[in-house]
């Protein structure tokens, strides 16, 4: 008798076995990712071709001015610096506060109740719109105590808005991303971990210093990126707190803490009024100003994402 | 009392073949160890010295008691293996001696440990820590290179911490106790994670080597790795008895076999017997523990 070869099924069964409604909704899901690529291209196309399109290379370092034509109203200089400085600002204050809240909620969390209004209330702050939180904020530096962080008037009048009242406020819409990477972070370390190192007569703040945050540190890349990224894309608070003015003016004070003390305008706000909608209405301009916005986002998630991949991606067996 | 009885291999069944080899009661000893489970042993004697006393010792985890009034002693020169059937409280057993257990909120302790005549609750716990080290199951180096990783347990709290010249030789002590300088000696700032596991659990090793513990607790340090790092690892336990008191605990019957000189079963948090390995392998008192070494349960 000859030995039949036995026959190999199918390892998956061909779709067009399928039901029709499951096969439309594969047919559809594919359709959504490549509908989701294809804007994603055009945003970057879109602002590549408009944006090399309009920016000439001496708007990078002109100051803005007002002008009643495109050609007289200067570069956007001012709102550069304006970013950068709002972006470093907000995060400075926005990662010890995320990483500290994060570590006592992961690593002490007791009462137990406390824990659980922490985190309740990271979600507040999350949920918050900007503009609630900008006018917030307008509400809490032009009280008298606060005085000292903006222009004050010789009358006594607090004008409320400056870099740091911005800054302020913008490191509240950076902190519960930097909470919650830098949270899943320190959850994802095995509790052997933990303990490996008390086995070695360590203490549990030598612990988290030594083992936890460095162990944490791409988690805490991570949140940090997606919150400058958040910052440096806001407006609502640009307009409201930072005074949106044209150029940065400083207050009074020392170098640095005058700037701070002082107002100004960022990409975002620079793009609102350039745009048609805005009082500028130089839509070349607002172009020019968007592409540059999107290139200084896109080039700081890179680097953090190299500060993150540094040392590879190692993990422990749980 | 070389001539000692091996744990059963186990077998599936087949055509109602007997699913354990059971080897001849009373101690007589087969006329051969099969082949492979020799034990890893040195001829010569080792000089043996009491480190640790265990009396009456209790663990509860709230209502649940996982250890119940175990009296042991752990020595020098010796390789004590604690075995038993899952949850039979021998991790438990193994993390009160360094008081980890003191980690879980509801866990309580009755009884004294003594370490070198003194009671471990009047020590300060990180000194303890510091003379009781441990190794876990699952190979645990922290994100830091392989040099960072060792020195850890060198570096002080306090604001004097040793820098690294003087770090460098008892780093270089420890990777070559642990059997691993030849292996990372080249590339000390190499991280750590990096490493193979049977690696990594031997860096894990030296590292807990390098605080120069009195006693090292293992458990179950070989149960994540190959055979080829298992035999390693097991060489280097049976090497390091003779500078200070090891207790591993061990799923592994064959391997409680290959390196241990003591055994001690736990069953429900019970010790039920303790002995010298060809004792309790070769000839157990207790019907129980006959009944596990052989395989009838667990």
């Amino acid at each position: 008798m000859a030995a039949v070869a036995p026959q190999r099924t199918a390892a998956r069964e061909p779709t067009s076995t399928w039901r029709l409604g499951d096969r439309a909704a594969l047919t559809a899901c594919w359709a959504c990712g490549l509908a989701l690529c294809a804007l994603a291209a055009a945003i970057c196309v879109f602002m590549l071709v408009k944006g090399l399109q309009y920016l000439r290379p001496e708007l990078l370092w002109t100051h803005p001015v007002s002008g009643a034509d495109q050609a007289g109203s200067g570069g956007f200089l001012d709102p550069m610096i304006g970013t950068v400085v709002l972006t470093s600002l907000g995060t400075v204050l926005s990662l010890p506060l995320g990483v500290g809240v994060a570590v006592w909620v992961v690593e002490y969390g007791r009462p137990g109740w406390l824990a659980r209004a922490v985190e309740s209330a990271v979600e507040v702050i999350a949920g918050t719109p900007s503009i609630v939180l900008a006018i917030f904020g307008l509400l809490l530096f032009q009280q008298k105590v606060l005085g000292f962080l903006s222009f004050q008037a010789a009358g006594g009048a607090v004008f409320g808005r400056s870099f740091f009242a911005a800054g302020a406020m913008m490191s509240l819409i950076a902190l519960p991303l930097v909470f919650a990477s830098t949270r899943e972070a320190l959850q994802s370390v095995p509790q052997h971990v933990r303990e490996a190192s008390y086995a070695l007569g360590k203490t549990r703040i030598a612990t988290i210093r030594r083992v936890l945050l460095p162990a944490a540190r791409p988690g805490i890349a991570t949140g940090t990126a997606l919150g400058m990224g958040r910052i440096a894309g806001d407006t609502a608070i640009v307009v409201i707190l930072l005074g949106a003015t044209l150029q940065l003016s400083p207050a009074d004070g020392p170098p640095l803490v005058r700037d701070l003390k002082g107002t100004g305008s960022t990409l975002t706000s620079y793009v609102y009024n350039n745009s048609p909608a805005g009082e500028g209405n130089a839509a070349e301009k607002a172009y020019a100003a968007a592409f540059v916005l999107l290139g200084i986002v896109i080039a700081l998630n890179l680097v953090i994402d190299r500060i993150s991949r540094r040392g590879g991606a190692l993990s422990w067996t749980r | 009392m070389d001539e000692m009885t091996v744990p059963p291999v186990r077998r599936i069944a087949l055509d109602h073949e007997p699913t354990v080899v059971l080897p001849p009661v009373n101690g007589n000893g087969p006329a051969q160890a099969p082949a492979g489970l020799a034990r890893r042993r040195p001829a010569e004697p080792i000089p043996v010295r009491d480190r640790m006393a265990l009396n009456g010792l209790s663990v509860r985890y709230g209502d649940q008691v996982a250890v119940r009034g175990v009296s042991l002693n752990v020595r020098q020169g010796e390789v004590l293996a604690l075995i038993g059937p899952s949850g039979c409280g021998k991790t438990t057993l193994l993390r009160t001696l360094n008081r980890l257990t003191e980690l879980t909120p509801e866990a309580r302790r009755d009884g004294r440990i003594v370490l070198d005549g003194e009671d471990v609750d009047g020590l300060d716990v990180t000194e303890l820590r510091r003379r009781v080290t441990m190794v876990f199951q699952q190979p645990n180096p922290f994100p830091m290179s392989v040099f960072d990783n060792v020195a850890y347990a060198l570096r002080e709290q306090a604001r004097k911490r040793p820098g690294r010249a003087a770090l460098a030789a008892p780093v270089e002590q420890a990777l070559r106790r642990a059997g691993l300088w030849e292996e990372v000696g080249e590339d000390l700032a190499r991280p750590a994670l990096r490493l193979s596991g049977g690696q990594q659990q031997r860096l894990c090793i030296a590292r807990a080597l390098a605080a120069r513990p009195e006693v090292l607790l293992l458990d179950e340090p070989c149960s994540a790795l190959d055979p080829l790092s298992t035999a390693v690892i097991e060489d280097l336990v049976v090497e390091l008895r003779r500078d200070l008191a090891i207790v591993i605990v061990t799923h592994n019957l064959q391997q409680a076999a290959r390196i241990a000189d003591r055994v001690a079963f736990m069953y429900l948090g019970e010790l039920i017997e303790e002995g010298a390995a060809a004792q309790v392998f070769g000839a157990p008192r207790v019907t129980r523990t006959r009944d596990y070494v052989r395989g009838a349960f667990g």
